[in-house]
């Protein structure tokens, strides 16, 4: 197991190539429940959570099933089809088991199907080639990542709710160019390298 | 249903990106050319109108409570066929467009359309509500290209047209730089970065805003989809 590789895909995942503000993965969300900061981090774990789930089951069905069955050519298909059915699943079972983090979560579980992070890190897992480990540590780190962005941007809107902003700008627009700021503050990671 | 309002309604009264506010990933992610633009716009058009034929089709059959789940196998189904097709026949956008062709499974528009419309409507009718809306959605796209390459990079029509050793327009799909207006080290590369891309569409989206509350005053806007 190589540490560093694990670092470096880590630390992309969180800053550099982060999934919202680099990749614009996971907008709908971002955009849809960062109007506060305690609904934007219940968001922001519960997408953790699925990420990891979704890498961890993802990369056996995909290695052990469509690969020697050469049905590669189905991949969307069946990678959306887990990600719904394994949503389902942890709805019912975090319901039935631990009713306290299914209250915290609870909300934002189903709205996770259409999330495009989850689909994208999957694919992207399948597009790097990425071994089991690696693939589950991308995942569970592009989830902070999503976490990390999704709460710095929900307290940058609370405050902005009370701020005058032209008329046409109202709503909408405004969250879209604090979203833009928030791109270019993480730009600024982009020049890290770790370990060349 | 009234062909010409829903002509009306998929350009600029229910627009999918700036009032209905579906599908943004794919909006600010890849228009960095035009040509990317209009890849993406055609091909969510072909597979909106195809996949709200095929629902409205089976909207009989389709159970209620697993309506979701069967809406994304016929919109995952397309995706993959088309995704094929552009491997196959032009390689060039396959590749510049990466994962967001299989990412237009999760866009929001087709499902929201399959969901809002294909699902209670007929076939006629639904076919008509696809192209419209994708029309709506390449329109947004397209305009968001040209800003964007025009403001980041200099150029316009990237990937279509680039004017050749002899002074000729010279098409060339994917692979042609465009014809430049603005002269190196003016642009600003901030606008076909992330950045450029949420600016961008704040400001389409504030233009959308503006002129359609100009003339009835107190209309309420559409509110915001958390999808």
């Amino acid at each position: 197991m190589d540490w560093a590789n694990l670092f470096t895909v880590a630390l992309g995942a969180i800053l550099v190539n982060n999934f919202i503000v680099a990749q614009f993965l996971g907008i709908c969300p971002f955009m849809g429940v960062s109007k506060k900061v305690e609904t934007a981090s219940g968001m922001g774990l519960a997408v953790i959570f699925v990420m990891g789930l979704a890498s961890a089951i993802c990369w056996p069905i995909n290695e052990l099933i469509l690969v020697p069955l050469g049905l590669t050519f189905m991949q969307t298909v069946t990678y959306i089809l887990v990600i719904a059915a394994l949503v389902q699943f942890i709805e019912m079972f975090l319901k039935k088991s631990m009713p306290s983090l299914y209250e915290a979560l609870g909300v934002y579980l189903p709205l996770i199907t259409t999330n495009c992070a989850v689909l994208g890190v999957v694919l992207q897992n399948t597009q790097n080639n990425y071994d089991f480990i690696t693939s589950v540590v991308y995942g569970v780190t592009g989830g902070i990542g999503f976490l990390l962005v999704i709460v710095i941007f929900a307290s940058i809107r609370e405050r902005m709710e009370f701020s005058k902003c032209p008329k046409a700008f109202e709503g909408f627009p405004i969250a879209l160019m604090a979203a833009g700021l928030v791109a270019l503050a993480f730009m600024g990671f982009s020049g890290l390298k770790v370990f060349g | 249903m009234n062909a010409r309002k829903q002509l009306m309604d998929g350009l600029f009264y229910q627009n999918p990106v700036t009032v209905q506010l579906l599908g943004m990933c794919s909006t600010m992610a890849i228009t960095t050319t035009l040509f990317n633009g209009l890849g993406m716009g055609v091909s969510v058009l072909v597979i909106l109108t195809l996949a709200n034929i095929i629902i409205a089709a089976l909207r009989k059959i389709i159970p209620n409570n697993i309506r979701i789940a069967c809406f994304i196998v016929v919109i995952a189904g397309f995706v993959t066929i088309v995704d094929l097709m552009l491997q196959a026949f032009v390689p060039a956008l396959s590749a510049s467009l990466g994962l967001f062709i299989p990412l237009i499974v999760v866009n929001c528009i087709i499902l929201g359309r399959a969901e809002s419309f294909a699902y209670k409507n007929g076939i006629g009718a639904s076919a008509m509500d696809g192209i419209f809306q994708g029309l709506g959605y390449t329109m947004i796209l397209v305009i968001m290209c040209v800003i964007r390459e025009f403001l980041g990079n200099g150029t316009i029509m990237g990937g279509l047209l680039e004017i050749g050793k002899d002074g000729n327009l010279v098409f060339g799909l994917g692979t042609a730089a465009g014809i430049r207006i603005l002269p190196e080290g003016i642009p600003a590369l901030g606008m076909i970065l992330p950045v450029g891309g949420f600016i961008t569409l704040a400001v389409l989206i504030a233009a959308m805003q503006y002129i359609l509350n100009k003339p009835k005053k107190g209309e309420k806007k559409a509110e915001e989809v958390a999808k």
